[in-house]
């Protein structure tokens, strides 16, 4: 469910990572107030764990698959929101940095959808207000499958959102969300179903770690969450104002565009369709593109001129690498 | 990521080239992290139908990946992994866009292959970029670098905490599912009915490994916090790194050299 960089605007990936900071600060300053300072070592390891986890697979009976568990809610349930949010957050950085899943733009998303929700919405919201005081197994295992549910379909909502605001897919909304939404259900009953198990195995193996979260737990406010929603709106609101305004653009364009090709000049077949286009490319050179996704169809630019110009670029980036590299076996030293 | 192992062969890869020693692995941190979001944000705040003008943006991880003379082989290959979810949600852009945007040797080239193809080239800019930073830079002073850009001392210890227990977990999380590989004969044994008492005795051994650190941390004088590295002026090859990349970053940004090129050339030929 990792977010992808390629599938961002720069503006839905700014404000996630706006939503995403400010989540991070916040449950920093909650914790740096907590008095347990064992809780710092905890999380490091459990971080750990938690990397490794997800690299060990289980098969599904009946499917041929195979699932693993994702840890966002697991580690709410055994540390609390703030722990936990932290922690699956520094593991999508070290797994940003290192394995490149998602990327450095998709990583505010990415610790949104699979931090955010689990830790500070699913967590507090559903699970601490079902799961009561003292719950028997079923209500137990009721309540842990329907929340792991829940952050599972919101996360894929949010991935689907993330993605149709940034506008690159061409997939529309109803369709994306009728294709993510299925496959994270399973995903999160997959879920659901491994972190219930993992809590059931520590109830009978140790008990007080359990019992240590139990009590210890003052119920979050939602204020801050209320503010970061308004100032995440108020930006993809802003992404998207400027996405319609470019629209006018993309028309001017396509009429200047046609006003160019109509040069009066008496050619015939390749030199006349060459002359023209040059008398085109001429006028893009002269035109800074403007910085916008609204401008459509004209952008992509005519074929062989472009196609050749590509061409070129690529193959002076792989001369200068080349010849970078050979200066380097040398022993000189160039600046980059 | 076939094996626990194999992931952590290759994260430890990674991990090996930050420890070069050229021009670049001694810029400070900042400038790397500087540059990159830099160009990331380029690349990304093209229109969806661009492809021509991303190219020259291969410069950048091209001329890093040169003259830090890292494993380009390597990296090209880490890169690739990553494609797939991309690939799952690109995919659908050629048959939902039909519109034909330019001919080329009479094949109709569509607006949809045109955005998947800007994707994947997105895609591979981006995940590059990224790899090429941790590469030249190394975790630690990339965390750092974060702290000295306004991340929270808490979560950086969290960050650097990881670190240090990611590798020592990493393989005792591996040992165990190798050696439930070994005891499953034909698929069997690797359902949910071993996978949830596996995990829970690697979280028990993890939780137990977390308080020995803990006293550990207390006997060698921890008082919740870790010391400050020492922090570092920038000096003006950093400087000069951050003018130069943002400089041409920003230029090819606003002009497309390959159009430019292109029509170069045609105009000679006419």
């Amino acid at each position: 469910m990792h977010m992808a960089d390629a599938l961002l605007s720069p503006s839905v990936g700014g404000a996630m990572w706006a939503v995403s900071a400010g989540a991070i600060a916040w449950g920093s300053a909650r914790l740096g107030r907590e008095s347990d300072d064992r809780i710092a070592p905890l999380m490091g390891v459990l971080g750990g764990f938690l990397f490794a986890a997800q690299m060990i697979n289980f098969s599904i009976p009946g499917t041929g698959s195979s699932g693993h568990l994702t840890g966002g809610l697991l580690l709410a349930i055994l540390l609390g929101p703030s722990p936990a949010f932290l922690t699956v957050a520094s593991v999508l950085v070290v797994q940003a940095l290192f394995f490149a899943d998602g990327g450095l733009l998709a990583l505010g998303c990415n610790i949104f959808n699979l931090g955010v929700i689990p830790a500070f919405i699913v967590y507090p919201l559903l699970y601490r207000r079902l799961i009561g005081p003292a719950p028997g197994p079923r209500r137990e295992a009721a309540v842990t499958l329907f929340a792991a549910l829940c952050a599972m379909q919101l996360g894929a909502l949010c991935v689907v959102l993330e993605t149709t605001l940034s506008g690159v897919s061409e997939l529309s909304l109803v369709k994306f969300l009728a294709l993510m939404l299925p496959i994270h259900l399973a995903i999160g009953a997959v879920e659901g179903a491994v972190t219930l198990a993992v809590v059931s195995f520590l109830r009978k193996a140790r008990p007080e770690l359990l019992a240590r979260r139990a009590h210890a737990e003052a119920a979050p406010s939602l204020k801050p969450f209320l503010a970061a929603a308004l100032v995440c709106a108020l930006l993809v609101a802003g992404g998207i104002s400027r996405f319609a305004s470019d629209k006018p653009d993309g028309l001017e364009w396509s009429v200047a565009g046609a006003a160019g090709n109509a040069e009066p000049v008496a050619l015939h077949g390749v030199a006349a369709y060459l002359h023209a286009l040059q008398g085109k490319l001429a006028w893009f050179a002269e035109y800074r593109m403007p910085a916008g996704e609204g401008v459509a169809a004209q952008q992509a630019g005519p074929g062989v001129a472009g196609v050749l110009g590509t061409l070129i670029t690529l193959i002076i980036v792989v001369a200068v690498a080349a010849l970078l590299r050979r200066m380097k076996r040398g022993g000189a030293a160039p600046e980059a | 990521m076939a094996s626990v192992h194999g992931a952590l062969l290759d994260l430890k890869r990674l991990d090996r080239l930050a420890g070069g020693d050229t021009v670049l692995h001694r810029l400070d941190p900042r400038a790397k992290v500087l540059a990159t979001l830099i160009f990331i944000l380029c690349v990304v705040s093209f229109g969806r139908y661009e492809l021509s003008a991303l190219v020259p943006f291969l410069f950048y991880p091209a001329v890093l990946i040169a003259v830090g003379r890292l494993p380009a082989g390597y990296l090209a290959s880490r890169v690739l992994l990553v494609f797939p979810f991309v690939v799952a949600v690109g995919i659908f852009n050629p048959f939902l866009d039909r519109e034909v945007l330019f001919r080329l040797g009479g094949i109709g080239v569509t607006g949809g292959w045109v955005s998947f193809a800007s994707i994947m080239l997105r895609t591979a800019l981006t995940v590059a970029a990224a790899l090429t930073l941790t590469a030249l830079t190394g975790f630690v002073p990339i965390c750092r670098a974060l702290v000295g850009l306004g991340m929270p001392k808490v979560f950086a210890m969290q960050l650097l905490f990881l670190y240090r227990y990611l590798f020592v977990l990493a393989d005792e999380g591996g040992r165990a599912a190798r050696a439930r590989e070994m005891r499953s004969f034909g698929g069997k044994g690797r359902g949910l009915a071993s996978y949830a008492p596996l995990l829970g005795h690697l979280l028990l051994r993890t939780w137990q490994r977390a308080e020995r650190t803990h006293m550990a941390m207390l006997a060698r004088g921890y008082n919740g916090m870790l010391p400050a590295a020492e922090s570092r002026r920038p000096g003006l090859s950093d400087l000069l790194f951050v003018l130069f990349w943002g400089a041409l970053l920003i230029t090819l940004r606003l002009c497309n050299l390959p159009r430019l090129l292109g029509a170069l050339v045609t105009g000679t030929l006419t």
